[in-house]
């Protein structure tokens, strides 16, 4: 082909900031347990988030990424899949996989430096999270291709933040992803910092759904702190994955209210001003002005809804704290699937290693 | 497609103790279990045909791999026999080879991926060592990274920079990998049925100066070589010759050379180089009591190192002569034009024995 032709990058915005409707609703929201699903997930991931934070704070887990004001894409995320379909997350992305399956005593142990936290158990076949930046994406582009040789009609869907666009693993995923045809849907979250650096050093690029273009294959850019326009746009999106085998990349716009991980200072490089603007938009907010003008949900709801899920993180909590060691070999035991003999020494110096000696630093 | 997808909770390591359940499977059109005259890519070509035959989850994947049947010829013909859906040309990326690789294999598949020359492979060692030597570590045994990535390495055949390298050791330093390196056409069809039989990530590195070195009658009966697992070529008395890949050829030579003299050199080669099978090479040091280590990869960290030290550790009061090793040099791979300079000569590995075996 030669030659300029024309793109156009789509926004959608359902909800303003305030709750009000922007545009007649999508049907699917006559489903009234779903929107009540969507917000009361936000809530467990918003207070689940907090006490995340409060336990490496008291020193009872280690280094946590919160996903303070990110809920919204997370859930409706983990909504739209279907069970049967694969998660390939990044680390920012905790309330999807507990809505597929993992526990939150699990997110604990994961953060707490525990690998038996990265089993999810429950989860299928979808990936654990990872922590280099962007790898994510070219295994989930081989997730969709076994899907697409096995015949199946499941799609992937995975996410990365808005520095990872900055990778090539992020162009070369969408790339085959383009090339083959995959059933397989990238969620941007774009909540403009990757650490210290804002967007704008990022990419020139005015927006990240326009990096699609490049790829030749949809993309579109979403409000990512409106629930409902989240949901259309993702499900939308997993269904042409499953009817037609096309990929879509999203991007969705959010802000990291928290600092980039519990570790990190952001008052060092951002202004308090920017960030005090951005939470007049967050999602949780907006969602409930919204369920409460269409008469879905009262104070007497609400107040329910914050004890149930207080009550499943102390639960989480209290299994977290109470969960037993796993054994010292545990270190050495998956490393294969079977021992090589090599190694036979090595596992038994470990099951006599006196560890205590090494563990008496403080964590961070 | 009839499939059956074993997740890594069942590793299908029953498949290398079990012979083939379906008797001589129809090969390319042909029924063959005889034995073949073969030089080693033609014996990885003909262990590819044999296992995507029998094996429904096996994928091939790589740059030229699919219609051009590999720039090597490494994967020849498999896509006109097995299909475009399981043979895969991919673009050209190396980053994301490693990683489609990792995610298929998480999902059932068996992708046995090819990385055009190892000097390549660098842009895909974040996918292989950080997650698919990883995975099944991470998720404590939920799901793992059946998968095999063969490389051509090494030096002497006059190729372009970055073609020629030996980084094994950079490989075999990273836990969760095994790595291995035939170094006969019979090696390499047996090896990698075991590697892609493998329930873990195998790399699979081919010593390209002999792909088309020497052929040898290969039995094309799906029967898989031990992994982990020295194999010693020759018997001998007198001292202990360890190596792999193409210098193999170069030490036996020597062999043939010190026996005319009287001496018996015990030939061990490596072939897995990551885990390392150090009871034979122990059992050979107690036997012989000296001992030379070959390898054309950079002296310095190379895994000569780690058999010596190993020797060190282990085997001290049998050693009657210092260990020796015969390496590449520390120095930046060079061009063609010079390569035989760098390349660890019968010469210098015949020296070594003659100074190991005169020590007092």
């Amino acid at each position: 082909m030669r030659g300029r032709q024309q793109f156009s990058i789509h926004f959608l915005q359902y909800l303003d900031p305030e709750g009000n409707l922007d545009l007649p609703l999508p049907e699917w929201t006559t489903d009234g347990p779903l929107l009540l699903s969507i917000y009361q997930n936000m809530v467990l991931a918003r207070l689940l988030d907090q006490k995340a934070v409060a336990l490496q704070r008291t020193g009872q887990m280690g280094t946590y990424p919160s996903i303070l004001g990110q809920e919204a894409i997370s859930v409706c995320t983990g909504l739209a899949m279907a069970k049967n379909d694969v998660l390939v997350p990044y680390y920012r992305d905790a309330p999807a996989q507990m809505i597929r399956g993992m526990s939150a005593a699990e997110l604990f142990m994961y953060w707490g430096g525990d690998e038996r936290g990265g089993n999810l158990n429950t989860a299928s076949l979808d990936l654990p999270i990872c922590v280099p930046i962007a790898t994510q994406l070219t295994q989930a582009a081989g997730v969709a291709t076994a899907l697409k040789i096995k015949g199946e009609d499941s799609v992937v869907v995975t996410s990365c933040g808005d520095g990872a666009t900055s990778k090539g693993d992020f162009m070369e995923a969408l790339n085959l992803a383009g090339v083959w045809d995959l059933p397989i849907v990238f969620v941007i979250n774009n909540n403009r910092w990757a650490i210290s650096v804002p967007l704008a050093q990022q990419t020139r690029a005015p927006t990240l759904a326009q990096k699609a273009i490049a790829a030749g294959i949809e993309g579109i850019q979403v409000d990512g702190n409106d629930p409902i326009a989240v949901y259309e746009v993702i499900s939308k999106a997993i269904e042409r994955a499953r009817e037609h085998k096309t990929p879509t990349l999203i991007e969705a716009l959010s802000y990291r209210l928290s600092d980039h991980t519990t570790a990190d200072d952001a008052s060092r490089y951002r202004d308090a001003d920017e960030l005090k603007a951005h939470w007049q938009e967050e999602p949780i907010h907006r969602f409930q002005q919204f369920l409460h003008q269409q008469g879905l949900w009262d104070r007497e709801q609400e107040k329910a809804l914050q004890s149930h899920c207080q009550q499943t993180i102390d639960q989480a909590v209290e299994q977290y704290l109470a969960a037993e060691e796993e054994p010292a070999t545990a270190i050495i035991d998956y490393l294969h699937a079977f021992l090589p003999y090599s190694l036979e020494s090595q596992r038994s110096a470990i099951q006599h290693k006196d560890a205590s000696v090494n563990t008496e630093g403080e964590s961070r | 497609m009839n499939m059956s997808f074993s997740t890594s909770d069942s590793p299908s390591t029953d498949d290398a103790v079990e012979p083939d359940k379906s008797p001589s499977p129809d090969i390319g059109g042909k029924i063959e279990a005889e034995n073949k005259e073969c030089v080693l890519v033609e014996a990885i070509n003909m262990a590819l045909h044999y296992e995507m035959a029998r094996d429904d989850s096996v994928v091939v994947l790589g740059e030229d791999v699919a219609t051009n049947g590999g720039v090597f010829r490494a994967t020849l013909d498999l896509k006109q026999t097995f299909g475009a859906a399981r043979v895969l040309d991919t673009p050209l990326a190396e980053g994301l080879i490693g990683g489609i690789s990792i995610g298929m294999a998480t999902q059932g598949l068996k992708p046995v991926t090819e990385i055009q020359f190892m000097g390549f492979m660098f842009a895909a060692l974040e996918q292989l060592m950080c997650h698919a030597a990883r995975m099944r570590n991470r998720t404590r045994g939920r799901l793992a990274c059946p998968m095999v990535v063969r490389m051509p390495f090494g030096g002497g055949i006059h190729a372009p920079e970055h073609h020629s390298e030996s980084t094994e050791a950079l490989l075999a330093h990273t836990p969760g990998l095994r790595v291995v390196i035939p170094s006969s056409p019979i090696r390499a069809y047996g090896l990698l049925l075991a590697a892609i039989r493998d329930p873990d990530p195998v790399i699979f590195l081919e010593p390209k100066r002999i792909y088309r070195a020497q052929a040898q009658r290969v039995c094309n009966d799906g029967e898989a070589l031990p992994l982990d697992t020295c194999f010693t070529l020759r018997e001998g008395e007198d001292i202990t010759l360890v190596s792999w890949g193409a210098l193999i050829s170069e030490c036996s030579q020597v062999a043939d050379q010190m026996l005319e003299r009287g001496i018996a050199v015990e030939l061990i080669d490596v072939a897995t180089v990551s885990p390392l099978d150090m009871a034979t090479i122990l059992e050979s040091v107690a036997k012989t009591g000296r001992c030379v280590i070959a390898h054309e990869a950079p002296k310095t960290g190379g895994i000569g190192g780690e058999i010596a030290a190993q020797l060190a550790e282990h085997a001290l009061l049998d050693l009657k002569a210092p260990v020796l090793r015969v390496a590449g040099y520390d120095t930046v791979m060079p061009y063609a034009k010079k390569e035989a300079l760098y390349l660890p000569s019968a010469a210098q590995i015949s020296n070594a024995i003659q100074q190991v075996l005169n020590f007092a």
